[in-house]
């Protein structure tokens, strides 16, 4: 068995609007070219924002404008040795990306063309837009003649990695099924079906500006696990909602980043190294291919997508490579996923954004960003989102989106838009990461919007203490800190006994529940049932500590108190052992029973 | 310079500023290279901002100055800037374009390459993990430079980074291995030059140095040039010869400033500051040229010098350059008033990458436990300082007035080095030691126990113990340094 058997055109998915094959444009000749902005003559067939391929390396630009007789691209890579008179040809579609199974395990650049392959340097127009030369295990699930909606599965395909990749009928292309293909093993570029009149490739293009369609936008309930205390327990994130983490350099951001993409508990990951250093890019694609997937114990890699696009990479790439990232997501989202998207870092987005709006003329807006940036930024994280698919299926798109504010300055434009858009914000905090304290994400400049759905989620899945404990936590907390300032003035001695009771349970709480070892073996990860039985145990101490001061035991002999089996037992059991921690609690608890008055 | 062949052309038809327009060309392509003779046989050159049909409007790095339409001819050379490549160019001293300025015959190599280079393949870069020793303590033993990382120097005008610059250029190594260092220097003073080529003539003898000098009455189109052939022909040494090049480039507000004036001729929309937009991208596009790669030899290491306007450390260039170099090397205008060199500002600078190539198996084993504890003593230190402004030395415990004491051993044994003389690794390290030993043991808890008995780390004496006793409360009064009531003050010392 094999493909249906029918020339392929390529590009024949119908999931691209735009010009059909027979108005195809033709190519045009070049006019003008300085730097990135290339003028070439109209010739008919060429639209807004669509691609075109420039001179004889075949460069790719976009069209930013169409004016009489002339029509201005922005090319997004190095123009030098362009000459008028060399020809340009528009691909008649918006820049769109090939997507595919062959992207699981693989690290592209923005314009999503695979990098393993490329050569030790990138030169312009050299990178490929082939799919790699390799078969997929086919299956039908459809019959001919049967008739299908947009978005329902045809076939599974059996060897793409360790998730289910499926085969869909393309977004707005139901109908019945005119030919299927049998089960086997198919290249890339082979039509599977064909489905009310159009083809359907294992591959298909998409364009990256656009959202992939879904029938509706569901709430969740379900949180999205990460396996980090802090953010699991004070400043969890439900499935299909956006996340801003802002951090200055040298606050742990990229380690913060890394845990979560290691340990959360989504289907696939699209990790986007926008703008980025090289080395510290190399440095996550070493450490990604050098992890085991905890969930599958094969390569994390493998249900991994990485984009890189480091600083001196095309700066129009950049710009696209967060938008390539997001339709790579909703395309796994569409067989029914939970995909997380980590965009590191979109302060570098947003330059690309001020550094090409810089280049077309247009107004600058604050500190030289176009007015257009709080629309950008809303309209990037609006992509996320808990949906029910076009097939009936439920998945969701989760971002992650790292700010990066100029030296530190959480007012600039890209921190303080992001903050309204975003339903969680984790602040990493200088001092703490100063301090040692990791992950140094602060309690009381952080926030999340997701608690009371996913209080009520807790509730329903049998932890309903979850949101009475995040308060108490978070209510330790802001006692503790509200005391330290007293502290550094008047000094722990002066405080009454209750006070210097909550000074301790601070303590206990941030060293014994929030701070959490990148590197430990036992502490990385961290499953609920243990965070809720940390926080628990802590809790029980400090009310217990109170209770023995308010019983007249003196503060000191309390805070002399050696805590360090509560604090050791994050690091003493294993990542889900729960029963374990409880067991360090009680012998915690029993040691304090020798305090007396 | 570059690849013969190409087309001459005859139709200057306008000049206006530092831009040529030559009519009736065609084929010519944007960021070509131009060679310009005028009649009276003088050379000059240029590079094509805007390809407009059958126009192309050069920009003359020269100059226009003395240039009669009659008689110019502009011959394109086919595509934008090669230079030759390969080890002819150890032990040359070359102007900022590349052409000879010691005597010598041109540079030659059986290679060339465009100097824009292209990015290198993220999945194909190595990371990096071992370190370049520039045989400057405070630098080695704090902020160690990595292979392939990007180190900038911070600094203010006035201040003494460009001896730093040459100091390091002077003296770096990599544990025997292959080195060479690639120098460019922009916009220097004629003083300034002479003094970088005096302080690297040993270097460039023993053919470890390619030095590159654009100097400020150069033609500043020609500093957009310099660190680009710096860049071209130090990956040329690195990834094909196989040695470890350290490029040094200095200054880069200068180079900053001269992409300015040209977007500015060029008429570009500016933005901050009247920097050209795409001012991140292009400082990108050279700092990112570091780097190892992998299956190939070398290595490329970039230490870019910056004078901060005004010291204005949120200054577009310095602000742009801290988010794409791994760290920073801050130079301060105090430590250079009590008489410091390098004035290196311990607590403010940073080496990102430090941990890869620093520590066991790298330097040596108790490397980073050291560097971590100089500087959280440091740090401990200023606070003790800023609190002996208010309220005295005097009314200080005696563990704090030990802190004073050790900021001071810092300042003077540790970080305190002549610029003319090499310290190594162990060296620097010993003095850290010694430094750190002013201080009471218990204040050393980032030290393995271990090493502290190796090198004799002493509890404090008894009687500041007795002291300490007394010590936590402090005075309301804050002007009483010569408190009588403190005999501790005297016994101390």
């Amino acid at each position: 068995m094999g493909a249906v058997t029918r020339a392929v055109t390529g590009e024949a998915t119908g999931d691209v609007s735009g010009p059909a094959g027979a108005s195809r444009p033709s190519a045009c000749r070049i006019l003008r070219v300085t730097g990135p902005l290339v003028e070439v003559e109209y010739t008919g067939g060429v639209a807004m924002y669509d691609l075109v391929s420039i001179g004889p390396a075949g460069l790719s630009g976009e069209v930013v404008a169409i004016s009489g007789d002339v029509v201005t691209l922005q090319a997004y890579e190095y123009t030098g040795g362009l000459a008028p008179g060399q020809t340009a040809l528009p691909q008649g579609r918006p820049l769109s990306v090939r997507l595919g199974p062959q992207l699981l395990g693989g690290v592209f650049d923005g314009l999503l063309r695979p990098l393993s392959g490329a050569g030790d340097w990138l030169l312009p127009g050299a990178g490929s837009t082939a799919g790699e030369d390799r078969t997929w295990s086919f299956s039908p699930r459809v019959t001919r003649n049967e008739e299908v909606a947009q978005g329902q599965v045809l076939g599974d395909l059996h060897d793409a990695g360790p998730v289910p990749v499926k085969i869909l009928a393309p977004p707005g292309r139901g109908g019945p099924v005119t030919e299927i293909a049998g089960a086997g093993d198919l290249p890339s570029e082979a039509v599977v079906a064909v489905v009310g009149g159009a083809e359907v490739t294992i591959g298909a293009l998409w364009p990256v500006r656009r959202a992939r369609p879904v029938r509706e936008r569901v709430d969740t309930r379900a949180a999205l696990n990460t396996g980090q205390r802090v953010i699991d327990l004070l400043f969890p994130v439900a499935r299909g909602s956006t996340v801003a983490v802002p951090g200055g350099f040298g606050t742990g951001k990229t380690v913060l980043l890394q845990q979560i993409a290691k340990w959360c508990d989504a289907d696939v990951i699209v990790y986007v190294g926008c703008g980025e250093r090289g080395n510290e890019m190399a440095d996550v694609i070493t450490e990604l291919a050098g992890l085991r997937d905890p969930r599958t114990g094969g390569r994390l890699a493998d249900r991994t997508v990485t984009i890189a696009n480091t600083s001196n990479m095309p700066m129009m790439a950049r710009e696209a490579s967060v938008h390539t990232g997001m339709t790579v997501a909703e395309y796994f989202r569409d067989m029914g996923l939970d995909v997380v998207v980590i965009a590191d870092s979109t302060s570098r987005w947003a330059e690309a954004l001020r550094e090409f709006a810089s280049r077309t003329g247009a107004l600058p807006a604050e500190e030289g960003y176009p007015a257009g940036l709080a629309s950008a930024v809303a309209a990037f994280y609006e992509r996320a989102g808990a949906v029910t698919t076009l097939g009936g299926d439920r998945g969701s798109v989760t971002v992650i989106g790292a700010v990066s504010p100029p030296g530190g300055d959480m007012t600039e434009p890209v921190t303080a838009h992001t903050e309204r858009f975003v339903r969680c914000l984790w602040t990493l905090d200088r001092d703490l990461a100063y301090a040692r304290h990791y992950p140094a994400i602060s309690w009381a400049g952080s926030f999340s919007r997701d608690v009371p759905v996913l209080a009520a989620g807790h509730r329903a899945a049998g932890d309903p203490a979850w949101a009475g404990r995040r308060d108490r936590v978070g209510a330790v907390l802001a006692e503790a800190d509200r005391l330290a300032d007293l502290v550094d003035l008047i000094g722990i001695a002066a405080l009454p006994a209750r006070e210097r009771v909550s000074v301790l349970a601070g303590r206990l709480v941030r060293e014994g529940v929030l701070q959490q070892s990148a590197l430990s073996e036992q502490d990385a990860y961290c499953g609920p049932e243990k965070a809720a039985a940390l926080a628990d145990a802590v809790l029980a101490v400090v009310d217990r500590c109170g209770e023995l001061v308010d019983s007249g035991v003196p503060a000191a002999s309390v805070e002399e108190v050696d805590f360090g089996p509560l604090l050791r037992a994050r690091e003493e059991t294993g990542p889900h052992d729960a029963a374990g921690v409880t067991a360090l609690r009680d012998a915690m608890l029993t040691r304090l029973v020798g305090l007396r008055p | 310079m570059s690849r013969s062949g190409g087309i001459e052309y005859t139709t200057v038809r306008e000049l206006r500023g530092p831009l040529a327009i030559v009519a009736g060309v065609s084929g010519i392509g944007w960021d070509e290279y131009v060679r310009i003779t005028l009649a009276s046989g003088e050379r000059r050159h240029g590079v094509v901002l805007d390809a407009d049909r059958d126009l192309a409007v050069v920009q003359v790095l020269e100059g226009t100055a003395g240039m009669d339409p009659e008689g110019v001819r502009a011959a394109f050379s086919g595509g934008p800037l090669r230079v030759p490549v390969g080890t002819d160019w150890l032990g040359r001293v070359c102007n900022g374009r590349g052409e000879p300025l010691d005597g010598g015959p041109p540079v030659f190599g059986s290679r060339d390459a465009e100097v824009g280079g292209a990015p290198i393949n993220p999945v194909r870069r190595e990371p990096p993990s071992e370190p370049v020793l520039t045989g400057v303590g405070v630098v080695d033993a704090l902020t160690t430079l990595v292979r392939g990382q990007k180190l900038p120097v911070f600094s203010v005008a006035g201040l003494p980074h460009l001896e730093l610059a040459a100091q390091i250029a002077a003296q770096a190594t990599t544990a025997g291995e292959a080195f060479c260092v690639v120098f460019a220097g922009m916009g220097l003073t004629h003083a300034d030059a002479s003094f970088v080529r005096d302080a690297l003539e040993e270097r460039s003898a023993a053919g470890e140095l390619v030095l590159l000098l654009n100097t400020a009455d150069d033609p500043v189109i020609e500093r957009i040039l310099t660190p680009r052939i710096a860049l071209t022909v130090a990956e040329h040494l690195a990834f094909t010869d196989g040695r470890h090049v350290l490029v040094v480039m200095a200054d880069m507000t200068t180079y900053a400033e001269a992409l300015r004036e040209v977007s500015a001729a060029r008429g570009e929309v500016p933005a901050r500051r009247a920097y050209p937009g795409y001012l991140y991208s292009d400082l990108a596009s050279l700092y990112e040229r570091c780097g190892r790669v992998r299956g190939r030899p070398g290595s490329v290491t970039v230490v870019p010098v910056l004078t901060m306007p005004a010291g204005d450390i949120t200054h577009p260039v310095p602000d742009l350059t801290g988010y794409i170099t791994e760290g920073q090397i801050v130079l301060s205008p105090e430590t250079h008033a009590r008489g410091v060199y390098p004035p290196v500002d311990a607590l403010s600078s940073l080496s990102r990458l430090m941990r890869k190539g620093a520590g066991p198996g790298r330097t040596r084993d108790d490397h980073l436990d050291v560097a971590a504890q100089l500087l959280a003593s440091l740090a401990r230190a200023r606070q003790v300082r800023d609190l002996a402004d208010l309220v005295g030395r005097a009314a200080l415990s005696p563990t704090d007035r030990r802190y004073l004491d050790f900021e001071e051993a810092f300042l003077r044994d540790f970080a305190d080095q002549r610029d003319d003389e090499p310290r190594g690794l162990d060296a620097s390290l010993e003095r850290g030691w010694r430094a750190l030993l002013t201080l009471p043991r218990g204040q050393l808890s980032m030290l393995p126990a271990g090493l502290l008995d190796a090198h004799g780390a002493r509890e404090s004496d008894d009687h500041e113990d007795a002291d300490e006793v007394g010590g936590p409360g402090r005075p309301e009064d804050p002007d009483s340094p010569e408190d009588p009531d403190s005999p501790e003050e005297e016994a101390s010392r």
